[in-house]
């Protein structure tokens, strides 16, 4: 899947969907990204924690797994688009026959993938229906 | 800037090529297409080469300098020699480079060459490389692959525009149909809809058919400065425009996840260049990854209306014979997509047709061309427009 490093640099973002928002032109950016798009260099960076609430805004079911998801294979992968704005690129947890586009969505902490020869177990958000 | 021709072409095959290496296909193309100029190679100024991702395909990196030494230009002649990368648009991306080489004065006679090698690791391999476009830590740490990335493009195109599995299959077919006639194709055998339909399920809607294979192989174009060109060939191809466009690295960073907005930002800025519209064009070669990419493509490009580009593939608009022939190398899907060499190819298949030398696949009276190379998902978009005339 990948170093444990590069995943456990953004563990808060992974496990808690912590984002950023700038606070001059009222944008919320998951995920985070310390340099305003809009604003640029005038643009002022502050943490955000997202709801985690949103809708399926496309999503596909996947049958040839990617590396370190083969155990969870078929799965089902979305984009979400959070209420706060921005969207993120997710599994949704749950009967596929049941997803839809538009469909309400909320975050939930869940096993992600394994890792390499190491066998490490990667854990990071989900989504499950608003509903469940 | 000066006008910039191509003087001579050339592809390998294309396909799984087991006995031989990465610098051995491009030293293939590169001196191929130096013949058909009838350069020499103490004439050549600079050559970039495109390339993805050789550090994961063969475990080597420093391809430009690789690819000069076994090209013989590099231990008496010394040129310079460039990688260019931008993923899947890498050998787009070189052409533009070398143009741009050329149209500054920097240089006169400038070879771009596109390769990869790709079936020496195995496919998961290959694939997690080919995913390495992707956001690797916002989209790749999700579980997407790129069929998936694809796959979520089609699903809500369908749900849009009422874009059926059906059409996406259309596209399939048409490209076997065109590499059935192009000798270099990977794939030359013609396949049905239900062949599409029926052939295992990689990320829903797309099938094992709806996707490009992996593929070895490798091109390479030859450039000459426009006044100049006449003393090589009877029959240069002009470039009319160089264009290209970035977007966010990430699908889901999108304006909208239905339209490559690169792709149309780059096809304006090379329409304007080129002072010419869609209508002018005759024969293009999109960049369909999947079949859902050429669809999104020729919308894009602005050869049908956004949300249509199923419905006009069906009615064969897009075969040759066709209103605007879309993929007459066979494309992606079937010429096969030895990623850093495909935007090259699509080169090499537009001067070939605007020569008028493309045998059972010619469409008939090509006047300009246009080819189109996505990189990623869309973050890039590299479109150049040929002319037959200057
Ligand atoms: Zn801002």
């Amino acid at each position: 899947m990948s170093s444990v490093p590069r995943f456990w640099r953004n563990l808060g973002s992974r496990y808690n969907l912590e984002g950023t928002r700038c606070e001059e032109c009222g944008n919320y950016f998951y995920p985070p990204r310390n340099f305003c798009v809009n604003c640029r260099r005038s643009g002022q960076i502050e943490p955000y924690k997202f709801k985690g609430t949103g809708e399926i805004v496309t999503y596909t079911l996947i049958h040839a797994a990617a590396e370190g998801f083969e155990s969870q294979c078929p799965y089902t992968l979305a984009i979400i688009k959070l209420d706060e704005g921005p969207s993120l690129t997710a599994q949704v947890v749950g009967d596929p026959e049941k997803m839809y586009i538009g469909m309400r969505v909320r975050s939930v902490f869940r096993k992600l993938g394994e890792g390499g020869e190491r066998g490490i177990i990667y854990y990071g958000t989900k989504f499950i229906p608003a509903d469940a | 800037m000066r006008d910039v021709a191509i003087i001579g072409v050339k592809n390998t095959n294309f396909g799984e090529l087991w006995d031989q290496a990465l610098r051995d296909i491009v030293v293939e193309a590169g001196i191929g297409a130096i013949e058909d100029a009838g350069a020499s190679g103490k004439e050549i100024d600079a050559l970039y080469v495109g390339n993805m991702s050789a550090g994961r395909f063969v475990d080597q990196e420093h391809i430009g300098a690789l690819i000069a030494d076994y090209s013989g230009l590099s231990k008496n002649l010394h040129i310079p020699a460039t990688r260019v990368e931008a993923a899947c648009a890498s050998g787009g991306l070189a052409l533009r480079q070398a143009i741009m080489s050329v149209a500054s004065g920097c240089s006169d006679i400038v070879v771009a060459a596109g390769a990869e090698k790709m079936t020496d690791v195995g496919t998961e391999e290959a694939s997690s490389a080919l995913a390495s476009a992707a956001d690797r830590e916002w989209e790749g740490m999700a579980g997407a692959t790129f069929p998936g990335l694809y796959a979520m493009i089609a699903k809500l195109h369908m749900h849009r525009y009422g874009t059926t599995s059906e059409q996406l299959a259309e596209v399939a077919v048409k490209n076997h149909k065109n590499g059935y006639f192009n000798p270099i194709a990977q794939y030359k055998n013609i396949i049905t809809v239900e062949d599409v339909l029926n052939s295992i399920m990689v990320a829903d809607p797309l099938h094992i058919f709806d996707c490009s294979p992996i593929t070895d192989g490798a091109s390479a174009v030859v450039l000459a400065p426009a006044e100049i060109a006449h003393e090589y060939t009877d029959t240069p191809i002009y470039i009319k425009a160089t264009a290209q466009a970035s977007d966010t690295i990430a699908l889901h960073d999108r304006r909208d996840i239905t339209t490559l907005d690169a792709t149309v930002i780059a096809a304006n800025r090379a329409y304007s260049m080129a002072k010419l519209k869609p209508e002018d064009i005759d024969v293009v070669e999109v960049h369909d990854c999947f079949t859902i990419a050429e669809i999104c493509a020729i919308e894009d490009l602005g050869f049908a209306e956004k949300g249509k580009g199923g419905i006009v593939t069906a009615n064969g608009e897009t075969s040759i014979g066709g209103r605007i022939p879309v993929n007459t190398s066979g494309g992606l899907k079937a010429c096969g997509h030895p990623v850093g060499a495909t935007g090259i190819k699509q080169a090499v298949e537009i001067v070939t047709q605007l020569r008028g030398d493309a045998g059972r696949r010619q469409v008939e009276g090509a006047s300009y061309g246009m080819t189109h190379n996505v990189g990623g998902s869309g973050a890039t978009a590299v479109i150049h427009i040929f002319s037959r005339e200057r």
